[in-house]
């Protein structure tokens, strides 16, 4: 998912799944409880092993992660580096944590690619309070979802944040 | 307080504190803005984001909207106040694009490229003493490009940017010079035909925008001190340990540089895009970096070594700072309240370059220097509780540390003292200057 795909519904060389909506929802659904509940290790276990999580910078929506800036350009890696983080009591940031509410509405499963890739898009907001502050991110999620066994994982979440810069906010230090 | 009385500085005792009340005072944010922003030469953009006639980017420096545009007709890059010189509307209205011309929404009013005002629709309506050519967009008062790296100022008396740039004029042509290297081992990359900007390196599209609720000289304080490092990036340390990373501390110096400028240049043990091979790199680089780094070593000599070795944090007064470590990054700092501050980050890299090289570039950036990455959100914690406590009623903070060195540590503050009281002296010479 090097580049986001246009917003019409079945993308280029997408087909028709079998994968439900409300199977997506589910899976999305206890992604936004885990993470609201600071259950990291348990969201590090809906991904698969080639986990791409990206944030383009706001001025750059199409961003190609392998040529320009992102905030945000996480492999498995890098996700599980992320969690070791967010766990410590010296991301100083995130400690104590902040209360987050993941809402995740807008759900569409566009198809599935030629691997049996499940592509599927959704609206959210993310609100983050802590101490004074009360940053409210709104944006677009591109998913990539593969079934493991009986089970959806997440392979791909490219966010698209709609605001036009990341100001007020002082950073992305939870997870979106 | 007194402005003369915000620092006191006691050398027998290697002492030196400033008043908090110069993070929390707006008056003296207002005196910052009037007396430092609209004194200094201010880093606008990079030559690289306009390379073709017509290319124009939005931008706001020290609260003014401008946008700079490469003329159609000469090639050069001209700056414009981002206002219709009829009513005052702003007459760019997009981050960046391409335009034969530009035209007011309101009345129609259409400039080009050079900022002369073409087009006024009915425009008899003036009467005949109406001059369109006395109706041109507006330029700042002073624009001058270095190296690729193009300043304002808002000062027509301001003196010429080389002469203000000082003994930091000397650290951005080592960096020029040894990307100018790096590019014709990467096979002339400078041959960018037609093109009005033909250097080395090129800003990545991709602009980290963020902001702080603290006052904007914490940033400047932060990004060139060095005691912090440990303390308050032990999870990005510790990411590192976990990739196998050898942490030892970095060791280096700081070196004045004149005008409130300033370096910290020391070594790391992670790799450099230009030119240091590491293993994070992946071994399809390393033939390629490690002759980048022969040739900056035979052609720079000692110079060469040291721009493929070291890194460096350079600090322009008063606001830009050039990170030159695991990443090429420039970072502006823009206050626009006592307690507030918006930070723009821009990416510098060879505008060839090997795809391996460019990955590691952009997760060393991403994971340390990026606001969605391991470390800047503790600074932006640190700076924004530094805020809050500046309003607790302790009164002074203390920038004391290696007073007494003779070779200045990197880890020292005396290029934060430096700051402060250029600082100072640029709002007392002000301040006290006769008024006509």
């Amino acid at each position: 998912m090097s580049r986001r795909p246009s917003s019409v519904l079945e993308g280029p060389g997408l087909s028709p799944t079998l994968v439900s909506r409300a199977e997506v929802e589910d899976l999305l659904y206890l992604e936004a409880f885990l993470l609201d509940e600071w259950r990291m290790e348990d969201w590090l276990a809906l991904w698969t092993e080639d986990a791409e999580y990206v944030v383009p910078t706001n001025d750059n929506p199409d961003a190609d992660p392998d040529r320009d800036l992102m905030y945000i350009n996480h492999d498995h890696r890098l996700l599980k580096g992320l969690v070791v983080r967010l766990m410590s009591v010296h991301a100083h940031r995130e400690y104590p944590w902040s209360k987050t509410r993941h809402v995740v509405t807008n759900v569409r499963v566009l198809g599935e690619d030629k691997d049996g890739v499940v592509h599927a898009d959704a609206a959210f907001t993310v609100w983050r309070f802590r101490n004074s502050d009360r940053d409210c991110y709104v944006g677009h999620y591109d998913l990539r979802i593969q079934r493991i066994g009986s089970e959806l994982r997440l392979s791909g979440k490219r966010i698209t944040l709609d605001a036009w810069t990341l100001a007020p906010y002082g950073a992305i230090s939870v997870v979106l | 307080m007194d402005l003369a009385d915000l620092i006191v500085e006691r050398e027998e005792d290697g002492y030196f504190a400033y008043h908090r009340s110069a993070l929390t005072s707006e008056a003296l944010h207002r005196a910052e803005l009037e007396h430092i922003f609209n004194r200094s030469w201010l880093y606008l953009g990079h030559e690289s984001e306009v390379p073709e006639p017509g290319d124009f980017v939005r931008r706001t420096v020290a609260t003014r909207p401008l946008f700079f545009v490469r003329s159609r007709s000469t090639g050069e890059v001209c700056v414009f106040a981002n206002s219709c010189t009829h009513r005052g509307a702003t007459i760019c209205r997009a981050d960046r694009g391409n335009a034969k011309s530009f035209q007011c929404f309101y009345h129609a009013w259409t400039f080009n490229s050079d900022g002369g005002l073409i087009g006024v629709p009915d425009e008899e309506g003036y009467g005949p003493a109406f001059d369109k050519s006395r109706y041109g967009l507006v330029e700042v008062p002073r624009m001058e490009s270095y190296r690729g790296l193009i300043f304002v100022s808002f000062d027509p008396d301001v003196d010429e940017l080389v002469d203000y740039l000082a003994g930091a004029r000397a650290y951005i042509d080592d960096m020029m010079d040894a990307a100018e290297v790096a590019a014709n081992v990467m096979q002339d990359a400078a041959s960018t035909n037609g093109k009005g900007w033909s250097g080395p390196l090129e800003v990545l599209r991709g602009t980290h925008q963020y902001a702080m609720k603290a006052n904007w000289k914490l940033l400047v304080e932060n990004s060139m001190d060095g005691y912090h490092l440990g303390p308050t990036h032990q999870t990005y340390f510790q990411f590192l340990r976990d990739q196998n990373v050898d942490v030892s501390p970095s060791t280096g110096t700081m070196k004045l540089l004149g005008n409130g400028h300033a370096v910290i240049e020391y070594s790391g043990s992670w790799g450099r895009p230009i030119a240091k091979w590491n293993a994070a790199f992946g071994d399809a680089s390393r033939p390629q970096l490690e002759a980048i780094r022969e040739r900056l070593e035979s052609t720079l000599g000692d110079t060469g070594h040291r721009m493929a070795e070291l890194n460096r944090n350079l600090f322009i007064y008063p606001n830009l700072f050039v990170m030159d470590n695991n990443a090429t990054a420039l970072r502006v700092i823009e206050p626009t309240a006592a307690g507030y501050m918006n930070v723009a980050q821009y990416e510098l890299a060879p505008q060839i370059e090997d795809p391996a090289v460019r990955r590691v570039r952009l997760e060393s950036y991403v994971t340390f220097a990026g606001p969605g990455g391991l470390a800047t959100p503790d600074d932006v914690e640190a700076l924004e509780s530094c805020q809050q406590g500046a309003g607790s009623g302790v009164e002074w903070s203390i920038l004391s540390r290696g007073y007494h060195d003779e070779v200045p540590r990197m880890s020292g503050e005396l290029q934060m003292r430096q700051f402060w009281r250029r600082w100072q002296e640029q709002l007392l010479a002000r301040s006290l200057a006769p008024t006509a």
